[in-house]
């Protein structure tokens, strides 16, 4: 067996939409995703994430290109390949009419996996998914947190060799999503390769190992996290806040104290080597900042230049 | 993202018992928006289908049973008798099809009613507005009914389509504020499909619409007399083949009353004890 | 977390998944039907008594106003008559209820579809055991109307023993027809024109009277929809007026339902995996 989990090539995927007209999601993109790394998808909305994730999960038919994913061609081989992913959509898809036990039971039936061996499995990982006093409760009863916990239990009932996570801690308040954070890396440790889109930056820089930028419907980045905040960002950012409608006028005077000055509505933001200079310099020039932030480059300030700051539907 | 207007609030700040009338009539645009979506179904399924039962029991089997006014109630042909009885059990049917799953709907799936509370409007206001809405469906299919079936023959007087009308009217408005309490307490829908298997399709075949209740026998025929829709049926055929022993008239109205405001009351708590917590 | 990461979790037992074949994936989704209708019991059993209801209203209560029909050359009692209507007319309900408002609401509320696609199982499968499943039910109910027939002495027949089967064949048509038809819906609103069409099958088939109230064209095209085939299939059996002429209905349901089932897997290939 190789060590490839996922290969694609100029994988594109189309969409025909109810006026007659097509529509591109995914533009020809390379993806390659080694056994037992955490590998990330981010962009913004409509980037093809999603589409990406559900080609590599075998429910949608690729429109060009190459995909393996397990060394298996999709289109061949979709329930052999489905055998082996837990896949964890960005909705929870919880069957609303079964029990948390039921939920996981079922499932796991649905693998063709004897009784026997899926109760054991589904009492091991309600305990996982701390859901063990929930298992006779409905899942209407349970709290967005549980529920997804519930979800991420579901994907593992099969023991997947590859685990896809369609934006797993979307809407879960932060306690959650540091459980949650625990389970993913302990799934990782237990060997298994994680997938995952998200829009959290700190949510990559925490858990991928490497990962990529989409931005319509093509890679604009790809990396380890802190290779991309060097090769796209400086080390630090500084944050000045001066009254409102004036940030324009200042940014020419300071424009050439850092790599980049960008302007925003309430704050200048100045990407520099140096926070402390830069803020030192703007004194000596005679502009008086309201307020002031020096800050290490993060991950989201290479997402917000790769993928601009305009809102996205 | 745009500028968020933050004029006087004043207007807007309610008396501390916003009266019944004003906090229904709040809600009329919520209601005639939904209407406005909505009104081609309420044609198919209010007009046609009991307009298809006319035809199907009325006119075709209505063929095969002998016209003899001593065993229908007094009504000259099958057609004249099943009309009346057949019209009631629609407003029944429609009654309870508004007040059972769009009322869950509200309280848990969409959560209007949550919404709405969040305003100024009370339980009261929202049990009237929607009950309110009923009643127009009511009258709406009613009304067209009864002007479809007038030229067939199958009315006696010229003042007997109006009162049958009004009776089918409140015989489905109390089936209304009844089955809305009942809604209000209902956790799940699967009480909705025991209220239509044990409840609503039991009173439309044996409430007397399609065969006199005497058919069914003494003890039958007083069971059947005792339920709310034998009550409408029975006024509305009463008034339709001008066949009105008054007392009994009385009665059915009394009957069909006194279970209405009971539901109102009902359907108030119930909505403000689910609700209001 | 309270285990270590120790924990064999993912170790423990390295049990593969195994391929699903077309029999275990059907009956693993019954399976699952089964263990949400437990909780149920209430609908399950209420179920049974709609038909009887149907039965002594119209049987009984109509039936005292009307004389009997002949079916196949000998006079019958009204209830006799009607009963077997009723039975194909509520396998006709019941599997269009199932197919419809319940799948509808599986496939684009509740998304249960593309849960049950990201495991090994095919839209096929899904077909198969949702169909399955609503003939599990529907049989469950004919049997029991027929012992009310039975005991209503309104069997005239051993043919009556083929009509089980006659309600499924009546079940796995509708079924996979409406399932079919299902696939186009796009909201609640859409399922205002499947009423359209139940309700003038429901009445019109020949249920509560002899197709011949119908004259010249009228009676053709009723003799061509597919409940009246049903209809007068029950009837033909429970009151043994049973000829050649039967296999017709019966040929012209089963095509149906197998026409149904190959539509319904193409559309939910086209709607789930795209």
């Amino acid at each position: 067996m190789t060590d490839s989990m996922i290969t694609a090539r100029g994988l594109r995927k189309k969409f025909r939409q109810n006026s007659g007209e097509s529509f591109e999601a995914v533009k020809g993109i390379d993806l390659d995703v080694r056994k037992g790394e955490a590998f990330g998808l981010l962009g913004p909305n409509g980037a093809g994430k999603s589409s990406t994730m559900r080609m590599v999960a075998s429910v949608s038919p690729i429109s060009g290109g190459e995909l393996r994913i397990l060394g298996m061609d999709p289109a061949v081989d979709g329930p052999a390949i489905r055998g082996r992913l837990g896949v964890c959509p960005q909705e929870d898809n919880l069957d609303q009419e079964l029990n948390v036990f039921d939920n996981l039971y079922i499932y796991g039936r649905y693998f063709g996996l004897p009784k026997q061996v899926v109760r054991e499995r589904v009492v091991e990982l309600l305990e996982f998914a701390k859901l063990t006093e929930k298992a006779k409760s409905k899942v209407e009863e349970l709290s967005g947190g549980m529920k997804r916990r519930l979800t991420i239990a579901r994907s593992l009932i099969n023991r997947p060799d590859l685990l896809l996570l369609d934006e797993p801690t979307t809407g879960l308040d932060p306690q959650a999503r540091h459980v949650l954070w625990d389970q993913l890396f302990r799934l990782k440790h237990a060997g298994v390769t994680l997938v995952l889109s998200t829009h959290y930056m700190d949510e990559a820089e925490q858990l991928c190992d490497r990962l990529v930028v989409m931005d319509k419907g093509v890679i604009v980045a790809e990396g380890a996290p802190l290779d991309l905040i060097r090769t796209h960002s400086t080390r630090e950012v500084a944050e000045l806040r001066f009254g409102a409608g004036e940030h324009a006028d200042h940014a020419e005077v300071i424009g050439d104290l850092g790599e980049r000055v960008e302007v925003l509505p309430d704050r200048l933001l100045v990407y520099t080597h140096d926070g402390e200079e830069v803020l030192a310099k703007t004194h000596e020039r005679g502009l008086q900042p309201l307020a002031t932030l020096v800050r290490r480059s993060t991950l989201e300030d290479v997402f917000l230049r790769l993928t601009g700051r305009t809102l996205v539907d | 993202m745009g500028a968020i207007s933050t004029g006087p609030i004043s207007e807007a700040v309610a008396p501390r018992d916003l009266p019944f009338k004003e906090g229904v009539l709040r809600q009329v645009d919520y209601w005639a928006t939904l209407w406005a979506r909505t009104w081609r179904g309420v044609v198919v399924s209010s007009f046609l289908s009991p307009f298809l039962y006319v035809l199907a029991m009325g006119v075709l089997l209505g063929g095969f049973v002998a016209a003899d006014p001593d065993q229908l109630e007094g009504a000259p042909s099958y057609l004249a008798f099943v009309v009346p009885g057949l019209i009631a059990s629609h407003a029944m049917q429609t009654a309870v099809s508004e007040t059972t799953w769009p009322v869950m709907g509200m309280i848990k799936w969409q959560r209007i009613y949550e919404s709405m509370l969040a305003t100024p409007l009370q339980p009261r206001h929202v049990v009237g507005a929607h009950l309110a809405s009923v009643a127009l469906h009511l009258t709406a299919t009613c009304a067209l009914f009864t002007a479809v079936m007038a030229p067939f023959g199958v009315y006696e007087s010229w003042w007997g389509p109006f009162l049958a009308f009004a009776s089918q009217v409140l015989c489905g408005m109390t089936f209304a504020t009844l089955v809305y309490a009942f809604a209000t307490r209902s956790r799940s829908e699967e009480s909705f499909g025991v209220l239509f298997r044990l409840g609503v399709f039991p009173l439309f075949l044996f409430s007397g619409a399609f065969f006199p209740v005497s058919n069914l026998g003494d003890v039958g025929s007083w069971l059947a007399r005792l339920t709310p829709l034998w009550q409408g049926v029975n006024l509305s055929r009463m008034f339709a083949l001008d066949h009105v022993t008054w007392w009994v008239a009385g009665v059915n109205v009394a009957v069909l009353v006194v279970l209405m405001l009971l539901g109102w009351r009902w359907s108030v708590s119930g909505l403000t004890k689910r609700m209001i917590t | 977390m309270t285990a270590p990461p120790t924990t064999p979790l993912l170790a423990s037992d390295t049990t593969q998944v195994q391929p699903l074949g077309p029999g275990a994936a059907t009956r693993i989704l019954v399976l699952r039907n089964y263990v949400v209708y437990r909780d149920a019991w209430k609908l399950f059993i209420t179920g049974f008594l709609e038909p009887v209801f149907y039965l002594l209203s119209i049987g009984i209560g109509v039936g005292a106003l009307v004389e009997g029909f002949e079916v196949g050359g000998n006079e019958v009692s009204y209830a006799t008559f009607v009963a077997p209507g009723m039975l194909a007319a509520s396998a006709f309900n019941g599997a269009l209820l199932d197919s419809t408002f319940n799948v509808f609401f599986k496939l684009k509320y509740v998304k249960l579809y593309d849960q049950m696609l990201a495991t090994p199982l095919t839209t096929g499968d899904i077909a198969r055991g949702e169909i399955a499943w609503g003939q599990l039910r529907g049989s469950s109910y004919a049997v029991m109307f027929l012992l009310v027939m039975l005991a209503m002495g309104l069997i005239e027949s051993w043919w009556a023993v083929l009509a089980l089967p006659a309600v499924l064949l009546i079940g796995f048509a509708f079924s996979a027809v409406c399932m079919a038809a299902t696939t186009w819906m796009r909201n609640f609103q859409d399922f205002d024109k499947i009423t359209l069409v139940q309700l003038p099958l429901f009445l019109f088939s020949a249920t509560f009277f002899p197709v011949d109230t119908y004259s010249g064209p009228v009676r053709w095209v009723v003799e061509c929809t597919p409940l009246y085939r049903g209809v007068v299939l029950c009837r033909e059996l429970t009151t043994g007026a049973v000829s050649v002429a039967s296999l017709v209905s019966v040929v012209y349901l089963l095509v149906m339902g197998v026409v149904g089932l190959l539509v319904v897997r193409r559309r939910l290939d086209r709607l789930l995996l795209t």
